[in-house]
């Protein structure tokens, strides 16, 4: 990015001795997203202790960053509105609606341009109700991305009737074989990088994620300096319904098929693992590392619990005792 | 036999020496004043007092018997009780719920309410003001009416030692009247009272003795109240010689330029009556009235934070969208809050970041920040309102009261605001850096803008402004240049057929 030197050639602004460049300063890592690299090599050791031609095989690796990579474009999507000061309980619902819909019958005649937009316009159609409740309602953001994730789930269900519902357009199916990966790479993970690099940059290099913050941080320091609040809830809202419509064509990919039954209790993870990677619940403090470290351990333990026959009961203990142990260390490290 | 001997008590948080051995003896039935800038350890001394922090040496003694205060409640069982400045109430909870939180009057684990209720009561009747319900909820009450919740509250453990931490700063006149005649009972009990003020006048009114607390040491002790000369009490604080606090005004003495900012028959139903307002470059212009009287109202709804009924407001002759800050912000307004840190601050954030917040578009292409230039144009202004320390990366809630001011300050010079809408700048702000921020004023007015200037101290809108509109129930009883009115005109004026 812009090099600290370019501030020092400012005119009428003369580096002084003390300065030291804020490069310096600020480590593009802080101590927290060093704990959860941490609790991932301790999780991959574990893993190649107990099953060492398995955890570190190729194929295993691809497979954890294939599972992490719905989860996560949805993570990036709700980080931002928690950051934001807001709250995303329906995106599971929202990825299953987009699901449903970008395969029914009718949409898989556009072939995968179509299903795509389908998928995408969904998202974000569902993330314009949630943040016009919340931004002009104005609804607390919990009750009305809670009435979302009811009717969303049930219009999924109303549309599939249940059904799982195959998709058959080559070009959609195509992307989920091994013929379509890049440098070994599945164009999934791919595409769950793309989401995290630009949402970086969107949170630290944009005024809108300066907003983001600023908004979450303090709403009504925010309205007095002259942000329009209501409109940058409304965004976020949006974003977060765009990082769903992603994911659910991500997973019609994977699964070569929609459900309504898709991204079930994807709300609870992807708040945990923005919890876990340091994301203030109350607003004004948070990071896309953070949060993709978190789901990339909450990914690693399901496989290393799939990879032992461990039962999800102990999976779903393990996963609690974890959120509960990083909310706590930042707790210890917060008061001074 | 003092009531209280602090004797060389130490408290170090992490890169700063908080308290560096500090004593002071309190006398039962005296009210003991402390003195010392924003920084200076009293907050810290304080907590130390209420259990809330632990120091990491010194003794403190009880009635000559030496006692330790792990918590809150330690403290209070010997009878020490404090009333912080932002007051700790629940405000969805009724008062005398609130009263009683934490040792509610109870049998066998059921809570009594009418018990409690009646005992709020008297507690409410001893300090003056039966007419609040025991009944009603915090949140319904006045600033004042909270205020003498939390004495109830310290009044309902049986307390010989109340610590009050700048009781009188969201206080009118007449109330801060009632606090001294409650703080007068008190002391006739035998109560100790530990006084904290940045109101000299105050301390004058009611202080026995003043300790004045610098760099975390004890400056002076043992001063007499009512006889140490401002000058020295000042002096002491400081560590210099305050006197000219108020900065010259310009040569020019009425301003002859174009109004920027007119407002025409403005009014807020149940606030403020239609008025007409007029600002001219280079001119500061104070708002005096009591708490209530419509005036932080009148600077909201100029800002477009809340909607005018009648009236509008008109930027260089054009009419500003009405209730639209963002209008009012690119019309060129500013807004320093009365709240600085709940109204103004992004607490979390650097003081770089709060500076920039409202000029961001100026930053960016296409939303796309450059952030060399925002930290150099930030370090620019705050530099320019010589922010201490100059280190505008550093997080704005380790600045102080007066310097967290600046930077609220900074946001709006760095925004090119021609209109600057002040509410209680100096809220909070030590003696030393009060001077600082009335240089930063007049020079901004100077460069051109336009000030408008709420206070509730008057010595302030009469000494910065160069003239004033006396605001009394929401309409503007009397307007004139300041140098034709003094403390005692504007105190009537303000007063003047107020009820009681």
């Amino acid at each position: 990015m812009n090099s600290p030197a370019t501030a020092t050639s400012e005119p009428g602004a003369p580096a002084p001795p003390a300065d030291r460049p804020p490069a310096v300063r600020r480590l593009p890592l802080d101590v927290r997203h060093l704990s959860l690299i941490g609790v991932l090599a301790a999780l991959a050791v574990v893993g190649a202790i107990t099953k060492p031609d398995e955890f570190l095989a190729a194929e295993n690796l691809r497979l954890v960053l294939t599972q992490a990579s719905v989860i996560g474009v949805v993570t990036v999507g709700v980080t931002f509105v928690i950051i934001g000061g807001g709250i995303d309980l329906s995106v599971g619902a929202v990825v299953a609606l987009a699901s449903v819909w970008a395969t029914t019958l009718a949409t898989q005649d556009f072939g995968l341009g179509g299903m795509l937009l389908c998928s995408v316009l969904v998202g974000v159609g569902c993330g314009l109700v949630n943040g016009l409740l919340v931004a002009y309602g104005p609804m607390v953001p919990f009750i009305a991305t809670l009435a979302m994730l009811a009717s969303a789930r049930g219009l999924a269900l109303q549309i599939s009737d249940g059904r799982t519902q195959v998709v058959t357009v080559d070009a959609v199916l195509d992307l989920g074989v091994k013929d379509s990966y890049v440098l070994g790479v599945p164009p999934i993970v791919l595409v769950f990088a793309l989401v995290c690099v630009l949402g970086w940059l969107l949170l630290n290099r944009t005024t809108f994620g300066r907003r983001t913050v600023a908004v979450g941080g303090n709403p009504e320091a925010s309205r007095l300096a002259g942000i329009a609040v209501r409109r940058q809830r409304l965004l976020l809202y949006l974003l977060s319904g765009l990082c769903c419509g992603i994911a659910a064509f991500m997973l019609v990919i994977l699964t070569g098929s929609g459900q309504n039954t898709n991204g079930n209790l994807y709300e609870l993870d992807a708040i945990a693992a923005a919890i876990i990677g340091g994301t203030l619940l109350s607003g004004g403090r948070g990071t896309i590392l953070g949060s993709v470290l978190g789901v990339l351990v909450f990914t690693t333990i399901t496989n290393l619990f799939a990879l032992n026959n461990l039962q999800t009961d102990i999976q779903q203990i393990a996963k609690g005792a974890i959120i509960v142990a990083a909310v706590l260390v930042q707790k210890g490290r917060s008061t001074p | 036999m003092p009531l209280l001997t602090m004797s060389g008590i130490t408290k170090s948080f992490p890169g700063v020496r908080a308290l560096d051995g500090v004593d002071l003896d309190v006398e039962e039935g005296e009210v003991h004043c402390l003195l010392g800038q924003n920084g200076a350890g009293k907050s810290t001394l304080i907590k130390v007092l209420a259990g809330a922090h632990q120091p990491d040496g010194g003794e403190i003694a009880w009635r000559g018997e030496r006692v330790r205060l792990p918590t809150p409640v330690s403290a209070m069982r010997l009878g020490i009780a404090t009333i912080y400045q932002e007051l700790d109430l629940v405000e969805h909870v009724s008062v005398a719920e609130n009263v009683f939180l934490g040792h509610e009057i109870a049998t066998r684990g059921l809570v009594r309410p009418r018990a409690a209720r009646a005992r709020t009561a008297e507690l409410l009747a001893r300090l003056g003001h039966p007419e609040i319900d025991p009944a009603a909820l915090v949140g319904s009450l006045s600033a004042a009416g909270a205020q003498i919740v939390s004495m109830a509250r310290a009044l309902s453990h049986d307390v010989r030692l109340i610590v009050m931490d700048e009781p009188s700063a969201a206080l009118d006149p007449d109330e801060v009247d009632n606090l001294f005649r409650i703080v007068g009972d008190l002391t006739a009990d035998g109560v100790a009272v530990v006084y904290i003020s940045h109101r000299l006048e105050e301390i004058r009114r009611i202080g026995d003795r003043v300790s004045v607390l610098k760099d975390g040491r004890v400056a002076a002790r043992d001063l007499p109240a009512r006889s140490t000369p401002t000058d020295e009490l000042v002096a002491r604080m400081t560590g210099r010689d305050a006197r000219q606090v108020f900065p010259r005004r310009s040569a020019q003495d009425a301003p002859r330029a174009e109004p920027v900012l007119v407002a025409e028959g403005l009014a807020r139903a149940g606030e403020f009556e239609p008025l007409d307002l007029e600002l001219r470059p280079g001119e500061i212009v104070g708002l005096a009235g009591l708490v209530g009287s419509g005036r932080s109202e009148l600077l909201e709804t100029l800002y477009g934070a809340r909607r005018p009924t009648a009236g509008r407001v008109l930027v260089d002759g054009r009419p500003l969208r009405p209730g639209s800050i963002p209008a009012a912000v690119r019309a060129g307004l500013g807004l320093a809050p009365e709240e600085r840190k709940s109204q103004a601050l992004l607490m979390l954030e650097s003081v770089t970041r709060n500076v920039s917040v409202s000029s961001l578009p100026r930053f960016s292409r296409g939303g796309w920040l450059d952030r060399a230039r925002e930290r150099a144009e930030a370090r620019s202004r705050t530099r320019e309102l010589a922010l201490s320390p100059d280190d505008p990366e550093r997080p704005v809630r380790t600045f102080s009261g007066g310097n967290q001011q600046k930077a609220v300050l900074a946001r709006w010079l760095l925004r090119g605001c021609r209109v600057l809408l002040l509410d209680e700048p100096t809220r909070g702000v030590d003696v030393g850096a009060r001077a600082e921020l009335y240089a930063v004023i007049r020079r901004l007015a100077d460069s051109g803008v336009c000030v408008l200037l709420v206070s509730s101290e008057l010595p302030e809108v009469l000494g910065l402004a160069d003239r004033v509109l006396v605001l009394r129930e929401g309409r503007v009883v009397h307007a004139a240049p300041s140098h034709e009115l003094d403390e005692h005109r504007v105190l009537d004026l303000v007063m003047e057929s107020t009820p009681e």
